[in-house]
């Protein structure tokens, strides 16, 4: 066998390697919530209430509290997001201003989620729970909203990078074009930019969305810790990452233990498929580039 | 005597520290041809994006002189409401992907938010294009993406578009480099039409193209004005040694 054969077969197998991680994660997580699988049927995804007294477990508040406070960070996150993108992209490409932003919004995501889960105890809760008061909501502080505005702020840095690169490939000869015909910067965002940008705009925004779904330090410390189906968007409640991480060290009983590793793969296989179309859509954009050049 | 509708004076233009172009001095006639030829990166697209105020969207870039259009400075107006008295068509034809012929068209409408009546709309398409020489070919698809098209189509379309704001000059940066020479002659055809209604400025590298199309023809080398003449007496006389030896395949 020559060098390059060898090499190749390395190459091989350390590729199938990874796809056999992930293949043996998913079986583990399978086959260890094989007993909850058994035990509870359907009633784990159609149930209402998760109480391991009385080994009732259910995935739908989880569910509901992970849906909640990611679509929420995802919406208050979005216009930060675009407007760092075009910042970066269409006004400050280069200089100080631009470097600076830059650098900053690549940093905040190497902040350990810990850090972030701090930041929101001690510096959000107090303030969300102002504005509780203010509503004439129960002041419990810690809830769903507190936890999408942390998770907001941590996925700030996926969106915007991807809606920066998205937004720099915009071909040069449209954007002229349309200064050409006597648009202003204003119009050339509205109605070149974004609307080419856009499908990988959507791509950043689901594979922020992925992001969000599985983040579990920083809002299992701000989320509440609540077991019931959230009332309101103040409730406290918990992502399915959250109670897994609250209950795991508890779980005594086979059936608990079971159930939590369910969630688990539940998790898995909603992050992977949002990941998935993320870069599908990715994919799908890159080929399209290419054909407009 | 011909009518001046351009001045450039005194005119330098270049990116931060790096002059591109030195002292211009050019008058542009109305209803004329002017072709600027002159060898590869002598400025002569940079002279033609500083008419329409697109040289300044690129970073660092920098300038200093005049130019006045119908005797008033350019740089008094603002860029957006220049740049509809002044059209543009580019080196490669760059319909809007995402808009089908009929938007592209009124697209100079679209973009600065003006809204027309359905029938100034249809008017301005079937004009536009028929200006553009493409109503023929693409009047049963006006709904279809104009990226469908072929290139010279596209290219047409594009001047089209430029023609569809009522510009006054028509600026062409080698508008037909990227296309084989049917199309190239079919341009060269619609720009000799468009001389009745608009004043047109075309930068070629050509010189067979200049000479074919054009009534004055200006011959930038390094940066720097070298000869402004008609066409017809540049060709046949000219009054510089380096033109003469550019013209004549010297070198270039």
């Amino acid at each position: 066998m020559n060098a390059d054969k060898i090499f190749k077969l390395a190459l091989y197998t350390a590729g199938l390697f990874i796809a056999l991680l992930l293949a043996l994660a998913f079986a583990s997580l399978l086959y260890n919530s094989f007993p909850a699988i058994k035990q509870l049927g359907w009633h784990f995804l159609a149930g209402k209430e998760w109480n391991p007294v009385t080994e009732k477990f259910s995935a739908v508040p989880f569910a509901a509290g992970t849906l909640l406070t990611s679509i929420l960070a995802l919406l208050i996150s979005l216009p930060f997001s675009l407007a760092i993108a075009l910042f970066l992209s269409e006004y400050y490409p280069e200089g100080f201003a631009g470097r600076a932003i830059n650098y900053m919004t690549d940093l905040l995501a190497g902040i350990p989620s810990v850090i972030f889960g701090f930041w929101g105890l001690f510096f959000l809760v107090p303030l969300v729970r102002k504005l509780e008061i203010k509503f004439g909501v129960l002041p419990y502080g810690a809830g769903i909203f507190t936890a999408s505005l942390v998770l907001a702020v941590m996925i700030i840095p996926y969106t915007s990078s991807i809606s920066r690169e998205v937004m720099k490939v915009v071909p040069r000869d449209l954007k002229e074009a349309a200064y050409a015909l006597g648009a202003t910067k204003y119009e050339v965002i509205k109605k070149v930019i974004l609307p080419c940008a856009a499908s990988g705009i959507s791509a950043g925004i689901l594979l922020s969305f992925g992001r969000a779904l599985g983040e579990t330090m920083a809002v299992t410390m701000v989320i509440g810790n609540s077991n019931f189906l959230p009332k309101n968007i103040f409730s406290p409640s918990n992502t399915i990452a959250s109670v897994i991480a609250n209950e795991f060290t508890e779980a005594t009983k086979n059936i608990h233990l079971s159930a939590l590793i369910e969630l688990g793969l539940l998790l898995f296989i909603i992050t992977f498929a949002v990941n998935l179309a993320g870069h599908f859509i990715i994919k799908k954009l890159a080929v399209n580039g290419k054909n407009n050049i | 005597m011909e009518n001046k509708i351009l001045e450039i004076k005194n005119f330098y233009a270049g990116f931060g520290k790096k002059w591109i172009l030195r002292n211009i001095n050019l008058a542009i006639y109305k209803n004329k041809v002017t072709a600027v030829m002159g060898p590869s990166g002598c400025g002569k697209t940079t002279l033609v994006r500083c008419i329409n105020r697109l040289h300044e969207i690129s970073p660092q870039a920098v300038y200093k002189g005049d130019i006045l259009l119908d005797e008033k400075s350019i740089f008094s107006v603002q860029p957006v409401k220049l740049r509809r008295k002044v059209g543009m068509v580019f080196q490669r034809p760059n319909p809007f992907p995402a808009m089908n012929i009929y938007d592209n068209v009124i697209s100079g409408y679209i973009l600065n938010g003006i809204k027309l009546s359905r029938r100034e709309k249809d008017r301005i398409v079937e004009e536009s294009l028929k200006r553009a020489y493409l109503w023929k070919e693409v009047k049963n698809e006006l709904f279809k993406k104009g990226t469908f098209l072929s290139g010279g189509q596209q290219q047409r379309l594009c001047i089209a578009r430029a023609l569809a704001v009522e510009p006054e000059i028509l600026l062409m940066d080698e508008p037909a480099s990227a296309l084989d020479p049917t199309a190239t002659l079919k341009i060269e055809e619609l720009i000799q039409g468009l001389k009745k209604k608009y004043t047109i400025i075309i930068v070629t590298h050509n010189m067979q193209q200049a000479a074919r199309i054009s009534d004055y023809t200006a011959f930038l080398m390094l940066g720097e004005l070298v000869e402004y003449d008609e066409t017809n007496r540049m060709f046949t006389r000219p009054s510089k040694k380096v033109t003469e030896d550019y013209i004549t395949g010297r070198f270039g």
